[in-house]
């Protein structure tokens, strides 16, 4: 435990210094986080993080430029809108659950007060369907990445705007979002931050590492080494599993604390789903 | 040293480095070093993905798309005058520098013994 807390401190201390003690809290967690990005690659303004890696190579922004002239997510916005559509087997829909959907993204990940939890876009579609008699969509691809990146089109050029209420447990599911992100894991020792604070814009072999700013607001994305969409805790599980450590189930409560947090942190950076990435 | 993750090394420092492998020269020299063919074990071991994967950060001649986010792994004896110390660096590398991305290859059994034994020579041939 004690060292647990060390390392933490320790790698708030070098990236970030999120790590001061309790009376800092989310906003000021996200001036820093935010500054940090900013003075790591200057010139690159708040809204361009959106786009990941190409935001920070010339490179690798040609490549994706020339994709996104015919992007690869288009069918499948079309297939979404399809499905939004569809009426569920009692005469009811999508629409019935989101008055204001299709362009709802931005309102995801929230807190939800009566269940005490983290409410996902994705967890809140399966609570639909189950509530008009239609089976639960599995969570990293497939339909549910089709029906997300319909609605994430729609939601395009909105802000993130994740808001932590002044509510304790939802400070408490924050705060282990932000530990997730923080602490070492794996066979391999890294955290979140080591690859997307520390080294964001170094080379891991042949790859360039993102910055975590920005990292919430294309989902779900089409990655060209799927060949398909995938959602966010998709990605979640790849990364986790790429330090050998054991990947959590998506949707689980801390995928969902961790999605809180590092949404929240892209505050400000309008959404651009669905996304295409290599 | 740990906000500066690339130490670099000064005048000073490799002059006294040098001094101190002249002077372990002899001794090592009377020593057969590591035959040509367990550097070559060293070698795989530093190269392939599963095992060292030590490419994913360092420059090594002879090894291609390295990443950049460690020092490029030249003039080892010049660096590490002492070979123990190398080891150590490959073992746990988050005892000289605790924010190290480096993974602990020795103390979480990434590699076993034998093979950080094999890395080690092989890195030190450097
Ligand atoms: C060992 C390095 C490493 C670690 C540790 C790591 N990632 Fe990644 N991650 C990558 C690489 C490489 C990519 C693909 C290139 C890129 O976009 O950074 C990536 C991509 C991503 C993306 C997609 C970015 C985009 O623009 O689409 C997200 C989101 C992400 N990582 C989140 C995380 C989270 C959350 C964690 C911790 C649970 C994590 N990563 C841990 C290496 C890592
Ligand atoms: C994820 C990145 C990463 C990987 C993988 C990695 N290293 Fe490192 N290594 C570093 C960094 C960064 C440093 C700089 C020192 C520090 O972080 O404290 C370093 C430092 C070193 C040093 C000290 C260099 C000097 O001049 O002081 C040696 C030796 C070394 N690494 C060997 C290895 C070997 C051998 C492997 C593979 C078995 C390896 N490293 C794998 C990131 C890595």
């Amino acid at each position: 435990m004690l060292k647990r807390i060390i390392t933490l401190a320790g790698t708030l201390g070098l990236c970030l210094s999120l790590a001061t003690p309790a009376q800092a809290g989310p906003k000021e967690d996200l001036a820093r986080f935010q500054h940090f990005y900013l003075k790591r690659f200057p010139g690159v303004p708040l809204k361009e993080f959106a786009n990941g890696v190409y935001a920070i190579d010339k490179v690798s922004r040609e490549n994706w430029e020339a994709i996104e002239e015919f992007p690869p997510y288009e069918p499948y916005v079309e297939e979404g809108k399809e499905m939004w559509n569809t009426p569920f087997k009692d005469g009811k829909g999508y629409k019935d659950c989101f008055p204001d959907g299709p362009a709802i993204k931005a309102d995801y990940p929230r807190w939800d007060a009566a269940s005490k939890r983290v409410l996902t876009l994705e967890l809140a579609i399966n609570e639909c369907r189950q509530a008009h008699g239609e089976k639960p969509l599995k969570y990293k691809k497939g339909p549910i990445a089709i029906l997300t990146a319909y609605i994430a089109w729609e939601s395009r050029g909105k802000p993130t705007h994740v808001v932590i209420p002044d509510d304790p447990d939802a400070r408490a599911a924050y705060e282990r979002g932000k530990r997730f992100w923080l602490a070492r894991r794996g066979q391999l020792n890294f955290s979140c931050a080591t690859c997307h604070a520390q080294n964001a814009g170094k080379h891991i072999r042949a790859d360039i590492l993102s910055p975590a700013l920005g990292h919430t607001t294309h989902f779900p994305v089409y990655r060209s080494k799927w060949g398909e969409l995938g959602t966010l805790h998709r990605r979640f599980t790849g990364c986790n599993k790429q330090v050998r450590a054991k990947p959590f189930k998506p949707q689980s409560e801390q995928y969902r604390d961790l999605e809180y947090f590092l949404t929240y942190m892209s505050n400000g950076i309008p959404l651009n789903g669905p996304g295409a990435r290599k | 040293m740990r906000t500066a993750p690339f130490p670099p090394l000064s005048g000073m420092a490799l002059a006294s480095a040098m001094a101190l492998t002249a002077g372990l020269a002899a001794p090592l020299q009377a020593t057969a070093g590591p035959s040509a063919q367990a550097l070559e074990q060293g070698r795989k071991i530093a190269f392939t993905r599963k095992l060292g994967n030590c490419l994913a950060c360092h420059h090594i001649a002879g090894g291609t798309a390295a990443g950049n986010i460690g020092p490029p792994l030249v003039a080892m004896k010049q660096r590490y005058p002492n070979k123990a110390k190398l080891h150590a660096q490959i073992w746990d590398a988050t005892v000289a520098n605790p924010e190290t991305p480096m993974p602990p290859f020795g103390r979480h059994q990434i590699l076993t013994e034998r093979q950080i034994d094999l890395l080690t020579d092989y890195i030190w041939s450097l």
